[in-house]
């Protein structure tokens, strides 16, 4: 069984000393390509991504807006189920033992497979953490016992609602990072407030030393810059996909949607590092 | 069979809104806040008597309740076996027992002070029974319906227009109920500081199954007191059909300590539970996740949500509410399926013998009632949830009889 302990914790410990923040992108299993992901995954990780969150396609997927809705309709109708997107993990997991993997989805593929049987087979593949969107601190005993007898870490979400006694309760079951819901909406969704999100960062930080990773309605390298300066790292999701959706529909080989992820990812790399920079006097490590 | 005592009853959900193992509040967190506050409303109102007089007056002065316990003397002589009884809720304003929930749960919006509605509708039922109610309450309204059944239910899309309320259609997914409740949950939480999403059936996220079936319970309260007044004792049996569960659950709940009272939930058998076309989670499925609850589900081997069938619309749901699961394990009711076309026949023949029409969701219960009383002897008594009216059911009827309109 591959050691995938502490992957999550050792990235942002290496980015804090470096004084970088950690850009997250999100991408659907098996979307556009059914075999795109895992090359797609190596891509990414050469273009500056420090950790990757891979997304279990589910047949209703009531937190993503329509981009990513259409990325899991996409792979669903290629076959890609949770046990795929676990194979693409250990294929992943052949070159890369460093780079951080997060298994983004939806609780009942993971209730159908068994939590014991996800526990055993995720680990195995190298998977290093798990969020479940739908699964809150008060549904989630059974699969945290079964996710911390394997190592691996759990992902909460807090919202810009979660009032400050919850944040306190989601940060004592939380591990590896907290993964902050920059506003009321679903994925994609074009309203995204810094300053809120400044504020709730510092809220969260009141609660835990876990890093605070903001995501929803990151577009650009822009919006990537701003949100940035609060956090220790930035997801990027619906513009990826959207982008890859739109190459894959115009014909586009593997290859050129690949270049295309990729210059995406470097310019929200350069977005974020430039704000590290400013902010961590000038220590940036290059992109 | 597990007896349901009193006791249990009283404790269960428990705080965290598990029926058993079911239930529960599988959202996203941003859903959390929102939740909390309509429970720890929700559990201040409902012990509250002016709250309750306020619901009262509104079902009786609104709704039109009690509604009339009918005894179908025709049909349960042709059938040869028990006496049926039918529960009139299609006598209900608007046509149907959707509108007991969705009076209860606009008092709890205005009481929140909210002013945008959104609802989920399959047939339309619970859609104009929402708009109806935001209609009278001058809030403002917006329905979020699959596209398949804005084709299936026209009539009642126009009436949603006519009250004023805006019908979304639903593109994504199977263009059917569960991607209508998809797409009101991402409307809520996108807008969850000024909406109230009135939920149509015993499903979703805590506290909505508990609060749908304490406001649909009226149902058996009433039954209940009619029968005895009627014919001197309790029901022998209970019918009604199955998709969320919440006209079977308002019906069921308040006789389920009393164990000499048979229940029936018949859910869509579609084209026959051997097809696998049909929409019979309780009947053909097994426990998963899906819209905030935990509960039996129509899946596959993966997790994912199968399509499902069914001649009517608002039974065409690949969920069931988690307090019917619970009943289904704890024994206490039994659940079976009529497909659609003994559904049919069952429309057709209680239209004809008693001048009453229902709708093709009802027709399920009928049909299976038409099983049922057969077996039964001439003392026993049936009663069915006659849970709605079946006009908005013409075209489809006429269409699967070959009959151009």
């Amino acid at each position: 069984m591959t050691d995938t302990t502490g992957r999550i914790a050792r990235r942002f410990a290496e980015l804090a000393a470096a004084g970088r923040r950690a850009v997250i992108p999100y991408l659907v299993a098996g979307d556009p390509l059914r075999d795109i992901s895992v090359p797609l995954m190596h891509r990414l990780v050469q273009a500056g991504a420090d950790i990757i969150e891979l997304g279990v396609p589910f047949s209703d997927p009531m937190a993503e807006g329509p981009t990513i809705q259409r990325g899991h309709e996409r792979a669903l109708d290629k076959g890609v189920r949770l046990r795929d997107a676990l194979a693409m993990v250990a294929e992943f997991r052949r070159t890369d033992t460093d780079t951080p993997v997060l298994l983004m989805g939806y609780a009942n593929p993971v209730v159908g497979m068994g939590f014991s049987r996800f526990a055993d087979q995720a680990s195995e593949a190298g998977l290093d953490a798990l969020l479940t969107v739908d699964m809150p601190p008060e549904e989630v005993e059974a699969l945290n016992a079964e996710l911390k007898r394997v190592g691996m870490d759990n992902i909460f979400l807090v919202a810009p609602t979660t009032p400050p006694e919850r944040v306190e309760k989601i940060t004592e079951v939380a591990t590896g990072f907290v993964y902050y819901v920059s506003l009321k909406g679903v994925t994609g969704a074009g309203h995204l407030d810094v300053d809120s999100v400044t504020e709730h960062v510092a809220l969260i930080r009141r609660y835990t030393q876990l890093p605070v990773a903001v995501g929803f309605g990151i577009k650009d390298a822009e919006s990537a810059a701003r949100v940035a300066q609060a956090a220790d790292g930035v997801v990027v999701g619906s513009a990826l996909v959207q982008l890859m959706a739109d190459r894959a529909a115009a014909g586009d080989e593997e290859q050129a949607i690949l270049d295309a992820a990729a210059e995406l990812l470097k310019d929200i790399r350069r977005g974020v590092d430039g704000v590290s920079a400013a902010a961590d006097g000038d220590r940036a490590g290059t992109a | 069979m597990n007896q349901i005592t009193t006791d249990l009853l009283a404790t269960t959900p428990d705080a965290a809104g598990r029926f058993g193992d079911y239930g529960g509040r599988y959202v996203s967190e941003t859903l959390i806040a929102a939740l909390d506050e309509l429970d720890s409303l929700y559990n201040r109102l409902s012990q509250d008597p002016d709250f309750q007089r306020e619901f009262d007056e509104d079902l009786a002065h609104y709704v039109g309740r009690p509604s009339p316990l009918y005894e179908a003397r025709r049909w349960s002589e042709k059938l040869g076996g028990a006496r049926i009884f039918f529960k009139r809720e299609d006598l209900n304003h608007t046509g149907a027992h959707k509108v007991n929930n969705t009076v209860g749960q606009a008092l709890l919006a205005k009481h929140m002070g909210k002013q945008r509605i959104i609802a989920e509708t399959g047939a339309g039922q619970h859609g104009v029974a929402s708009a109806t109610i935001a209609a009278r309450l001058g809030m403002e309204c917006h329905v979020f319906m699959g596209e398949e059944d804005v084709y299936r239910q026209s009539l009642n899309v126009y009436r949603m227009k006519l009250l004023g309320a805006e019908v979304v259609p639903v593109t994504s997914g199977t263009r059917t109920l569960k991607d209508a409740m998809n797409e009101a949950m991402r409307d809520w939480v996108t807008n969850v500081d000024d909406t109230f999403y009135i939920i149509g059936t015993v499903a979703g996220p805590a506290p909505y199954p508990r609060l749908v079936r304490d406001f649909q319970s009226v149902i058996g309260r009433e039954a209940r007191a009619q029968s005895l007044a009627m014919t001197g004792k309790l029901p022998d049996a209970l019918v009604a059909c199955v998709g969320g569960g919440s006209n079977a659950i308002g019906l069921f709940y308040p006789f389920l300590s009393d164990e000499g009272v048979a229940m029936y939930g018949v859910e869509a058998g579609g084209d026959g539970l051997a097809t696998g076309r049909h929409a019979a989670p309780l009947s053909a499925g097994t426990p998963g996740v899906l819209h905030g609850n935990k509960t039996y589900l129509m899946q596959d081997d993966d997790g994912q949500i199968l399509h499902t069938h069914s001649v009517s619309a608002g039974l065409d749901y690949p969920g069931v509410g988690p307090e019917h699961a619970w009943l289904k394990d704890m024994g206490r009711v039994e659940y079976v399926a009529a497909d659609d076309q003994e559904t049919l026949a069952a429309f057709h023949e209680v239209t004809r013998t008693e001048g009453i029409m229902p709708a093709l969701e009802t027709a399920h219960a009928l049909a299976y009632t038409a099983r049922l009383a057969p077996t039964m002897g001439r003392d026993q008594i049936i009663v069915v949830n006659l849970s709605g009216r079946g006009d908005k059911d013409i075209n489809t009827v006429a269409r699967l009889d070959g009959i151009e309109l």
